[in-house]
Order: C-alpha cells, then sequence, then structure tokens
C-alpha cells in the first residue's frame, strides 16, 4: 500500500498553495486558465486527462484557501453527469455548475449552470428563477430555484449513488484543508502569545488539545485519501469509505476551528480574524450531503445490517 | 499512490496465508476456564509453545522480514511485515514471541551494535533461541525516563550493575535485557547513562512477577545486586545511553502501528459479531461505526507514514498511531461491555465469551500507560510534530 503522491501532485499541490495565497478568490475564467476546471475531462475535451487524485489536491487546497467559486459543485458534483461537450465547456472555463437535489441549492451567486433531477434523468434546467440566500459560510453560499423548465438531459439519474460518492469525498478533503489550516494558525498563536511570561504552547492545557487536534485531522487525511483512491480506481468500496471519511473529517474540522478560536482567546472571537470564516465552512461541510451522525448510521448498517 | 498489493506483495500474501492454513497453531484455551493454581503452568507450557511457534515463523522466513539480510532478515519494505500482522491476525495465529528483540532491541543492534554484538545476537533474536526483555523503567523513573539510579560501575574489563527495574515485560521468560543504567555516578538527567546487555541468568539477578488488575503477571520487577556486565556488552557508547535508548522507543512506537492496527482488527470483528449476538441500540450502533472509521483511519494512517521518506528510524508520527490505538482499544472494549449487560459482570465459567472482552477491556487501561502514557505521546507529538515549545 503506498499513499506517497507523485512528484506531479506535489508539483500541484505546491502551486495551488502559492497561488491561491495569493489569489484566494479566483474567478472561473482563471481557474480554468490555470487548468483546474479540466483536470479529470480528457485531453480530447481540452482537459488534462488526469483523475480525481489531482482533484483531490485542489479540494484540499481549496479548502485551506476558502476559496468561494463553484469548484465543487462543478467538479466533485456535476461533472461525471455531464456529455463531452459539456464537460469540454467547463474545461475552458465557459460554464460552471451546481445541482439542485433538494430545497437548498449550493453556488446559485456563481454557478452558470444548474442540473436537477427529474425522474430516471438529470437535466438542465432553464429559464428558473434563483434567489441567494443569507447565509453562514459565506464562501458557499446556499439558494433556492423556482420555475423554469427541462433543457437539455444530461445523463440518467444511475450516476447519482456515484455522484454522492465524489461530493462527499470532495468535503471530506476540504475539511482537512479547513482544519488544517485552523490548526496551524492555533501552533503559531501559541508559539508566540506570551503570558505568565512564557509562550502559552508551553502549556499542556494549551498543548495537548492541539495534539489531539492533530491526531484528528491526520486520521482524518488518511480516510479522505483512501476514499479519493477508491474513487479515481473505480474500487467497489468507495461509497462507504466516504462516508466515513466525510464522517470523520467533517467533525475533525469543525473541532480543529473550535480549539483554535479558544487557544487564539478573544482575538479569535473577532470578526477580523480568519478563524470565524475558517469555523463556517467548517459547520457548512459538516450540514452539507449528510452529517457525521446520519453517515455513521449508513455505516452501521452496512456493518451490522438494518436495526430495530 | 496505489493501495493494492504489488504482486510481490500479492504473491507473498498468497504464500503466507497457504503456509498459516498448514502450519497455524490450535488457538489456545480460554484463560477463564482454567484452574487458577494450573494457570502458572499452564502459561509455562503455552511461552514453550510460542516458542516453538516462532521458530517455526523463523524457518519459514518471516521472522524479522524489514531487517536487512546480512543480518539473517527478509530485506523487505516494511508493507510486507504489515501483511504478515494482517495475515496472522486474519488466521488467529499469535505473533513472533520475540516482540521486544525483533521490533527494538534487534534494530538498535543493527543501527549502533559492534561487530561481535551482530554476530552473536542478531541470528538468535529472529530465531527465537533468545527471547529478549528491557530493563527501562524504575520506581522512580517512570515518564521521566532520564531519571534512572540504576548503576553501572565500571571495574576493569565489567560494569558491576546495581538497582531495580519495574514493568518489564518477558522478563520472566527473557534471556536478555537491554538495560538502561547511570555509568557515571556524578551525572544528572540524560547525561552518563549507558546502555548494557544482559544476560538474564547472569549472577545476582532476581525477576519478580508484578500482578497487575487483571489477575495476571505479565510484567516483571528485575532486581540488580552487584551483577558483572562485560564491557564489550556496551550498547552504543559509554555514556551515550540516553540516545540508543531514544532509538530504541521510537522502534517500539513505529514500528508497533501495523500490529496494534492488526490486533484491534480483530476485536472490532468480534465486536460486530457481539453486536450481532446482542443487539445494539441506534447509540450504541452509532458508537460502533464510530469505532469502526477510527480503525480504519488507523490502518490508512499507518501505512501512509509507511509512504514517507525512509530515515531508518521511524519518526515521531510513530507516538500518533500508539496514542489512537490506545485510546480506540479503551473505548471499543468499553463499548463491549455494555453491549453485555450485567453479564460482563461475571467470571469463570460463567463469562460470556470466555471473559474475552471482561480481559481486554480491563487490560486496555494499561495501554495508554505502557510504551509513553498519552500524556508523553502528546507532549512529543505537541513538540516534535507541532513544533510548539518545550513544556519543560
Amino acid at each position: 500500500m503506498d499513499f506517497s503522491s507523485t512528484p506531479e501532485q506535489e508539483e500541484l499541490r505546491a502551486g495551488a498553495r502559492g497561488y491561491l495565497a495569493d489569489h484566494p478568490q479566483p474567478s472561473w475564467a482563471e481557474l480554468a486558465a490555470l487548468g483546474w476546471t479540466g483536470v479529470s475531462v480528457p485531453e480530447a475535451d481540452g482537459g488534462a486527462g488526469l483523475g480525481f487524485l489531482e482533484e483531490a489536491v485542489l479540494f484540499e487546497e481549496m479548502g485551506r484557501a476558502l476559496t468561494h467559486a463553484p469548484y465543487w459543485s462543478t467538479v466533485a458534483v456535476v461533472l461525471p453527469a455531464l456529455p463531452a461537450d459539456l464537460r469540454a465547456e467547463v474545461a475552458r472555463g465557459e460554464a460552471s455548475w451546481t445541482l439542485a437535489t433538494g430545497p437548498l441549492v449550493t453556488d446559485l451567486d456563481s454557478a452558470t449552470r444548474v442540473a436537477y433531477v427529474g425522474g430516471d434523468s438529470i437535466w438542465e434546467l432553464v429559464g428558473a428563477d434563483r434567489e441567494v440566500l443569507q447565509t453562514n459560510d459565506m464562501t458557499r453560499p446556499l439558494g433556492v430555484v423556482s420555475g423554469g423548465e427541462a433543457g437539455r438531459r444530461l445523463s440518467g439519474s444511475e450516476v447519482l449513488p456515484r455522484l454522492r460518492t465524489r461530493s462527499l469525498t470532495a468535503l471530506s478533503l476540504e475539511a482537512c484543508g479547513v482544519g488544517a489550516r485552523a490548526l496551524e494558525l492555533a501552533v503559531d498563536h501559541a508559539g508566540q502569545r506570551l503570558q505568565f511570561g512564557k509562550p502559552i504552547g508551553t502549556y499542556q492545557a494549551v498543548a495537548h488539545p492541539l495534539a489531539t487536534t492533530l491526531l484528528a485531522l491526520d486520521l482524518g487525511r488518511s480516510l479522505a485519501l483512501f476514499a479519493a483512491w477508491c474513487i479515481a480506481t473505480d474500487d467497489p468500496r468507495a461509497a462507504i469509505a466516504a462516508a466515513a471519511a466525510k464522517s470523520h473529517c467533517a467533525e475533525a474540522a469543525v473541532a480543529a476551528c473550535e480549539r483554535s478560536i479558544q487557544v487564539h482567546g478573544g482575538i479569535g472571537f473577532t470578526w477580523e480574524h480568519v478563524l470565524h470564516r475558517l469555523y463556517k465552512r467548517a459547520l457548512g461541510i459538516q450540514s452539507w450531503e449528510a452529517s457525521s451522525e446520519r453517515l455513521r448510521a449508513e455505516i452501521a448498517e452496512h456493518l451490522l445490517g438494518r436495526g430495530i | 499512490m496505489d493501495l493494492r498489493d504489488t504482486p510481490d506483495e500479492e504473491l507473498f500474501r498468497s504464500g503466507l496465508r497457504a503456509w498459516l492454513g498448514e502450519n497455524r497453531p490450535a488457538p489456545a484455551a480460554d484463560v477463564a476456564e482454567e484452574e487458577a493454581e494450573e494457570a502458572a503452568e499452564e502459561e509455562a507450557h503455552r511461552d514453550a509453545e510460542r516458542r516453538n511457534w516462532s521458530r517455526r515463523l523463523y524457518d519459514a522466513g518471516y521472522s524479522g522480514l524489514t531487517w536487512p539480510t546480512e543480518h539473517g532478515g527478509g530485506g523487505r519494505p516494511s508493507g510486507y511485515e504489515a501483511i504478515l500482522f494482517d495475515e496472522l491476525a486474519r488466521a488467529g495465529a499469535p505473533q513472533h514471541l520475540g516482540v521486544i528483540g525483533l521490533g527494538m532491541v534487534g534494530p538498535t543492534i543493527i543501527a549502533v551494535g559492534t561487530e561481535p554484538q551482530k554476530a552473536s545476537r542478531l541470528e538468535r533474536i529472529l530465531s527465537a533461541d533468545e527471547i529478549w526483555c528491557q530493563g527501562f523503567s524504575e520506581p522512580e523513573a517512570g515518564s521521566d525516563l532520564s531519571a534512572v539510579t540504576t548503576s553501572a560501575r565500571l571495574e576493569g574489563s565489567h560494569f558491576v550493575v546495581n538497582g531495580q527495574k519495574v514493568w518489564s515485560s518477558y522478563a520472566h521468560i527473557a534471556d536478555w535485557c537491554l538495560l538502561l543504567a547511570r555509568s557515571d555516578p556524578a551525572s544528572e538527567r540524560h547525561a552518563g547513562l549507558t546502555c548494557l546487555l544482559v544476560e538474564m541468568t547472569s549472577p545476582g539477578i532476581e525477576v519478580r512477577p508484578l500482578r497487575q488488575l487483571t489477575g495476571e503477571a505479565e510484567f516483571n520487577e528485575i532486581f540488580f545486586s552487584g551483577v558483572e556486565v562485560p564491557v564489550e556488552n556496551v550498547l552504543g557508547e559509554v555514556g551515550n545511553g540516553w540516545e540508543v535508548a531514544m532509538t530504541t522507543l521510537l522502534h517500539e512506537r513505529g514500528t508497533l502501528g501495523f500490529s496494534l492496527a492488526a490486533g484491534l482488527g480483530v476485536t472490532m470483528r468480534r465486536l460486530i459479531e457481539l453486536a450481532g449476538d446482542r443487539g445494539a441500540t441506534p447509540v450504541q450502533r452509532d458508537a460502533i461505526a464510530r469505532e469502526w472509521v477510527e480503525l480504519e483511519a488507523l490502518r490508512y494512517t499507518a501505512y501512509r507514514h509507511l509512504s514517507t521518506p525512509e530515515s531508518g528510524v521511524p519518526g515521531p508520527e510513530g507516538s500518533l498511531l500508539k496514542l489512537q490505538w490506545s485510546e480506540a482499544n479503551q473505548r471499543i472494549t468499553k463499548l463491549a461491555l455494555e453491549l453485555l449487560g450485567p453479564d460482563a459482570q461475571l467470571l469463570e465459567g460463567n463469562a460470556p465469551y470466555g471473559g474475552y472482552w471482561q480481559h481486554l477491556q480491563l487490560r486496555s487501561r494499561g495501554n495508554t500507560i505502557e510504551a509513553g502514557t498519552s500524556e508523553i505521546l502528546r507532549n512529543i507529538l505537541a513538540e516534535r510534530v507541532l513544533g510548539l515549545p518545550r513544556s519543560r
């Protein structure tokens, strides 16, 4: 079992981290110019012809950078349901997508197109009115669509479980990025902030919970990477691996942010500090697609059969 | 990233599985079914059987898989050891009895030992002809290992050792002990310590079993009075014992990861069976699912840290695996007691599943103390992985 990244994946990660540090909010066209919207689109259709493991790098980095773009909605969720010509549009940066599966829809402020599930198919929704709602996590707003009619048929609905597995895994990876950054901020602060004449990180009441946070995030990263690998290789364990990853990573990211806010003290409670935005993204990830508890109920059914 | 067995790993696994199918020893009788007075005799018998089993593992080439070939090992990457632990656990077969020799003492001798030490000790560790114990902890030197006071005084060609060691597993059956002692009486803390290879039959050594809260005696006290150890049995340099001991402890926590995960996998399978037998409430189902997820995470994390560039010595990340395993084992076994309800109190012949869960749950309380307390491991993670300022 080899978990190591390829040199190309390492390069992609370093490049993405550097770019997003300088441009945390790239436009869709900029993301396309970087080649990120077409990572898994075949080269013949203008993409890079790579796979989910490369996309995984970008989900994690965009979580860390709190990127506000319909990347997860488009690439993790809708892309595999699109016919080749529409995938090529995504790769070129001409279109981005979101999927309406329930009353609340993500990224309606930025996605250029909306897909929805109707009967045994996934369709494009055309002519609908959009309303973007005020949300806790401003980097992935929710909204509602009304009216409109079926446009082009995109694919059969049998792809939905696959889309859900990708969605859960991408959210897990984003959570890893969010949590890792919250922990780094806490470690930096604990090493610099002096109280009682010493850096607060010397106190075990501060340091040990950070070690626990490290542990939870590190375990989560293994689960998320395993799920990503399952998706990339069509491994039949992908669905349960994704549920396991999301159930753990979302909780770990929320806990990491809460710990980091606590370690920061008053400054961590202010609007100016980035922590509340990381925290709200983590809470958004936790709430979206399926909560950790709900996913564990699915895992329990997988392990133990139906309950009473 | 490729999480499948390589073709060669697959070959190794199938060969091992076939070999275990033919050679696996009969499972040991449940402890709870034995009469108390027979227990000691039983245990001696079990140890002898485990030595035989270890010897067979050695003869079949499954001992010291990751050791260099020039020292009689398999010269294989650590992934093969993970397969070995997996398959042993799957077959319900015990591991090699010489865990301390194979996992800790041997690698340390390979790293810092002299040629004669390598030539005389390593092969015998692999073959289970020599079982090793560790003489590190003392009554006044637990987490603060640098407080050891057991003395090693140089007299001509010998060190003369006096003092007491405690919590030494396998000391009652061990042939050799890796001892950490103070060779410079004027020294304090990490300086002036020396590691010695001590033969357990040396005059002046007394081993007394420590009865632990499970009722068994896995650990021992070792008393040294005027024990003579030839100077050629110094491991590493005189005065450099702290560094040598730290190498050993990193190996203890690092290489243990796979073995711990494999063992916990067996416990998890039994927990799922237990929940099937006894039923589980929605809250208990949630807890079982959570533990399963954490176990998956532990397994993949062990592999993930393996994939990071190898320096030969496991990094402080090993502390992470041990910390996670020990706390997970406590939670899982406690969950099992909850599923058992009042039956969890029953012992001996009335105990469900032969007392497996009651024993494991009590034993698990030692897991967060032995091989680095959870507090010390969190210090290590905070200081050496996160880079936080030192607390002491």
